[in-house]
């Protein structure tokens, strides 16, 4: 029995860094700092270890001898999920390039609201140090960052101390479309979160109005998604009065069509506030479990954001058509290939066509693969590196436990020497 | 192998060897002496005719680290235009402004590069840096650690520590996240940016902790220069881009006192404010400062005309830059009470006033510079121009008849702003092979590279002579890296992988009382989780660690 402690985690997006973990054999424990995210991704047992052909379990060299078969010959193959650490999405990456796939990452469609966005007008945005000891005014947008990362206001807003503040409980929160989720966004001193709630569907209006009154612009409406413009107005003056202010939104819950609209007006209003000469910075909440790695990795390897097609010889970025989903939907796919290294609960498209499955350890199926190869967990069985939501910090995964169970990494380069 | 390549014409500056035909003998990787054992030789190359130079190293191009991926990102209409197929050998890849890591790899190798060093590394974001550098084939790399916007330097300028902490400070943060140099970028101006100061002269302070960046400059240029670090402090002065900078980075030089100082992409900082535009050169002044002061280095930043994308640390001057965003997109961050960045695409225009005369304002800086030694060829990829941009360059230092041509191009109040049709200056190939090799390596402080002589590593570039100097610099008849055949033809023939290039001074391990309760306390990351472990760099199989000693140590 050891226990293993300042251990990150790939699971909830935040990158928390301070968990303790008792090690018994090839079972795990999570003594200190916890959370309803991350505990139980830590804590789940190995169910399985064999790669398993047509639901019967194999040596691994004969399900990457079957997997390189079932992708020999494809003319489109796709390669979804890509939910792994660094290495794994690169060696992911690799593969697709050889067979020529598309390589998309399985939270694309929430992404694209942001990436929409960015691509046509870019943004100011911060990460969550700036937010810990600069953050004088949190204004959530639509979103309920408890529910995201359960741990996000402990560490980021109620620390015992900030650089810049004198007492972090002076920090003001604001939610905009949802209402706070318990007492999270409560500060310490007991100051509760102002919620200003709307429908979803009424969030892009009062977003709209809100960047309005940014702009000083005239406005008739007296109330927006049954928000007073009053109440807007005054938003909108502590945008201005604040030191450092921070607007998070968070893409996930942003579930409408067009969201990447919403996500420029706020990254609109951003800027804005800047350019009346006070600071101000969005913030992106969402990411976990490889998302981020994905796009980064997909990044500097191609260029673009991970929903590439490579069957051209050369990555062909599209934003829309290289959806996996609607490929396989549509016919314009021969095989699947789907790699889920963190989550057992995920579950893979499904589909008739050939399909290889890199999943974690007890994942369960609606219908059996042609493969299916249980990888390791980065973070857990072997090390590796993934970014946090900001996107600048790699972290440093470490290896917990000698469990047998290959990477993602390892899997997929056998896959590719097989071809 | 014993590799015999007979009868080359060399420049090898270091050695002092200007256009001699020489044989040149290569065993294990490294140059060795002609064997006098009658050993056979199992290849030979005949270079009867042909320029022979050691590897190029680009001492100042960001391939590497997060503002890259912005970039890259943020363009996908760019990397669009300069789609690279997959090929037996090579990986596919994107290209352009900021072009995908493996394409930017070959590329680098296909022009006659074997080094390049990215020089905005975050500590905090070193490991991505060094992820991205790991997907860099063939060419060596390196990074230099920024310091002088975090929070801790600055904590402790405004607390009085004594230069020794701050030399512990410093070679800690190097160690930790795997450098070889340090740089500043806009010295304090990226966290005076978070106080929402929005510019920051040489010698104003910043409004929460009352540090002038002429401290924070002479701070760490002492810490360099007492830790025995080789490469100078790595300097982006202040005021980049603003008319009238040229005062400040005259300024900058004099308050260094005599201390070691690279100057980066000094174009930026060249600008008087004479003439009816309120924009004019300064690299007269600019040239003569350097000509007078042996302990300055820099490199230009020459921008070339065309689209690109500028990336830098330095978020308080992109902000103030994104007005001449085109296409007109841009990303300012906040980073981790470390640094910050700011990604800007440009389109310079030979048309547009104040992009010729900035144009002419590089030209102006390496033609005025004496000492080849001491200046170093940049575009500050991709700011001023992208990398595959050099042989053009070239053309332009070494014939001054083309020069005059594209002179005759430009905005016609520019040529009436700029001295260039009068400067007769022809770099020779020698000085080439000094600013892109011997000088390059010198200043970084690589040992065994940048030099032919017998013990050198093999990096080796065979051109064939060329009155049309950008064609060529385009495309080299032969390059070896470590001694192995990597480029024929200026197209790859096999892929390598370089090590990366680092330095380890020594440091007080005590610094760490200090840094961890701040990490605990301040940061989101823990202390021993934020240092990068040799392992990182080496996991994959391909990368390696090379670390460089210190000044005054053998
Ligand atoms: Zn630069």
């Amino acid at each position: 029995m050891t226990e293993i402690t300042e251990v990150p985690s790939p699971f909830c997006g935040i990158g928390t860094d301070d968990l303790a973990i008792h090690i018994d054999g090839v079972s795990l424990k999570v003594t200190a700092n916890g959370c309803a995210v991350n505990s139980p991704a830590f804590e789940l047992p190995i169910v399985d270890t064999a790669p398993r052909v047509a639901g019967q379990a194999v040596d691994l060299a004969t399900a990457v001898a079957k997997a390189a078969e079932l992708l020999r010959n494809t003319q489109q193959p796709v390669i979804g999920g890509c939910a792994t650490d660094v290495n794994g999405m690169r060696a992911l990456l690799a593969l697709a390039d050889k067979v020529g796939a598309v390589a998309d990452t399985g939270n694309f469609n929430i992404a694209r609201r942001n990436l929409l966005a960015m691509q046509d007008a870019g943004w100011m945005n911060t990460t969550l140090a700036e937010i810990k000891n600069r953050c004088d005014l949190l204004l959530i947008i639509g979103t309920v960052p408890e529910g995201f990362a359960p741990r996000f206001f402990e560490r980021y807003l109620w620390t015992e101390d900030a650089m810049y503040l004198s007492d972090t409980s002076v920090r003001e929160v604001i939610y905009l479309g949802k209402t706070p989720c318990g007492d999270a966004s409560t500060s310490p001193s007991g100051k509760k979160a102002q919620a200003l709630a709307c429908a979803d569907a009424e969030l892009p209006d009062v977003v709209a109005v809100l960047s309005a009154l940014i702009k000083k612009q005239p406005l008739q409406a007296q109330s927006v998604g049954g928000i007073t413009v009053d109440d807007l107005q005054a938003v909108a003056e502590k945008l201005r009065t604040a030191k450092y202010s921070v607007v998070l939104w968070g893409a996930g819950t942003l579930a409408y069509d067009h969201a990447e609209l919403t996500v420029q007006t706020i990254c609109n209003i951003v800027k804005d506030i800047n350019l009346q000469g006070t600071r101000c910075s969005g913030f992106p909440l969402g990411g976990k479990e490889g998302d981020q790695t994905a796009n980064q990795v997909c990044g500097w390897t191609t260029g673009y954001p991970a929903r590439v097609n490579f069957a051209k010889g050369y990555p062909e970025y599209d934003p829309f058509l290289y959806d996996s989903h609607t490929m396989l939907t549509n016919g314009e796919a021969d095989a699947l290939l789907w790699v889920q290294a963190f989550n057992a609960n995920a579950k893979p498209p499904l589909t008739e066509l050939p399909s290889i499955i890199l999943g974690r350890s007890g994942m369960s199926f609606d219908k059996e693969p042609d493969v299916f190869i249980p990888v390791g967990t980065p973070g857990i069985d072997h090390a590796g590196h993934a970014y946090r939501l900001d996107n600048v910090v790699a972290i440093r995964l470490k290896k917990l436990r000698d469990s047998g169970l290959p990477s993602t990494a390892e899997v997929l380069h056998a896959i590719e020497q097989a071809l | 192998m014993l590799i015999k390549l007979t009868g080359g014409t060399v420049y090898d500056p270091a050695s002092g060897i200007d256009g001699q035909q020489q044989d040149i003998f290569i065993q294990d990787g490294r140059i060795v002496d002609a064997p006098t054992d009658g050993r056979p030789v199992d290849k030979e190359y005949d270079l009867r005719g042909k320029v022979v130079m050691s590897g190029a190293i680009d001492m100042h191009t960001h391939i590497g680290g997060g503002k890259g991926n912005i970039a890259r990102t943020l363009l996908p209409e760019d990397h669009r235009a300069d789609p690279v197929h997959r090929t037996q050998l090579t990986r596919s890849g994107t290209g352009h402004a900021m072009p995908s890591t493996y394409v930017a790899g070959y590329r680098y190798a296909e022009m006659g590069y074997t080094a390049c060093f990215e020089p905005a590394v975050l500590p905090v974001n070193a490991r991505q840096a060094h992820m991205e550098m790991g997907d860099t084939p063939i060419v060596d790399k390196g990074g230099y650690v920024m310091l002088g916007s975090d929070d801790f330097l600055l904590r402790m300028l405004t607390a009085n520590k004594d230069q020794k902490a701050i030399n512990d400070y410093v070679a800690w943060t190097l160690n930790a996240a795997k450098g070889i140099g340090i740089k500043v970028v806009n010295a304090g101006g990226i966290n005076a940016f978070k106080f929402n100061q929005r510019k920051l002269d040489l010698d104003e302070q910043n409004s929460h902790y009352a540090v002038t960046p002429r401290q924070i400059l002479q701070t760490l240029a002492k810490a360099v220069l007492e830790l025995g670090i080789t490469h100078p402090l790595h300097v982006h002065g202040c005021n980049l881009g603003v008319p009238g900078n040229v005062d400040t980075t005259l300024n900058t030089i004099q308050g260094v006192e005599g201390l070691p100082m690279h100057l980066t992409h000094i174009q930026f900082h060249s600008y008087g404010t004479e003439g009816d535009f309120k924009f004019s050169s300064g690299a007269a002044q600019i040239a003569e400062a350097i000509n007078n002061n042996k302990n300055i280095t820099a490199d230009v930043g020459q921008i070339l005309f065309g689209q690109t994308v500028t990336a830098s640390g330095d978020n308080m001057r992109q902000h103030a830059n994104h007005r001449f965003a085109s296409p007109n997109k841009w990303v300012c961050m906040d980073i981790e009470c470390d640094a910050g960045c700011g990604v800007v695409p440009f389109k310079y225009k030979d048309q547009n006033f104040v992009n010729a005369l900035q144009w002419a304002i590089g030209l102006e800086i390496f033609l005025l510079v004496e000492d080849p030694w001491r200046i170093f060829l940049t575009t500050d990829h991709p700011n001023g121009a992208p990398f595959t941009s050099y042989p053009h360059l070239i053309r332009l230092l070494m014939d001054r008849s083309f020069r005059n041509d594209m002179l005759a191009t430009i905005h016609p109040e520019a040529q009436k702003m700029t001295t260039l049709a009068s400067i007769e200056r022809e770099y020779t190939l020698n000085e080439i092979a000094i600013m892109t090799r011997a000088g390059a390596a010198r200043i970084i402080g690589l040992k065994d590279r940048g030099a032919l002589s017998a013990g050198n590593w093999a990096d080796i570039t065979v051109y064939t002579e060329n009155a049309d100097r950008q064609a060529m610099f385009s495309k080299p008849d032969y390059v070896f890296k470590d001694g192995e055949l990597v480029v024929q033809n200026g197209e790859v023939v096999k892929v390598t992988w370089g090590t990366t290039h680092i330095v380890k001074p020594d440091y007080d391990l005590s610094i760490e009382k200090d840094l961890k309760p701040y990490f605990d306390k301040y940061l989101t990351m823990k202390l021993g989780n934020f240092k990068i472990s040799d392992d990182e760099i080496s996991e994959d199989g391909r990368g390696s660690l090379t670390a460089h000693p210190l000044r005054g140590v053998a």
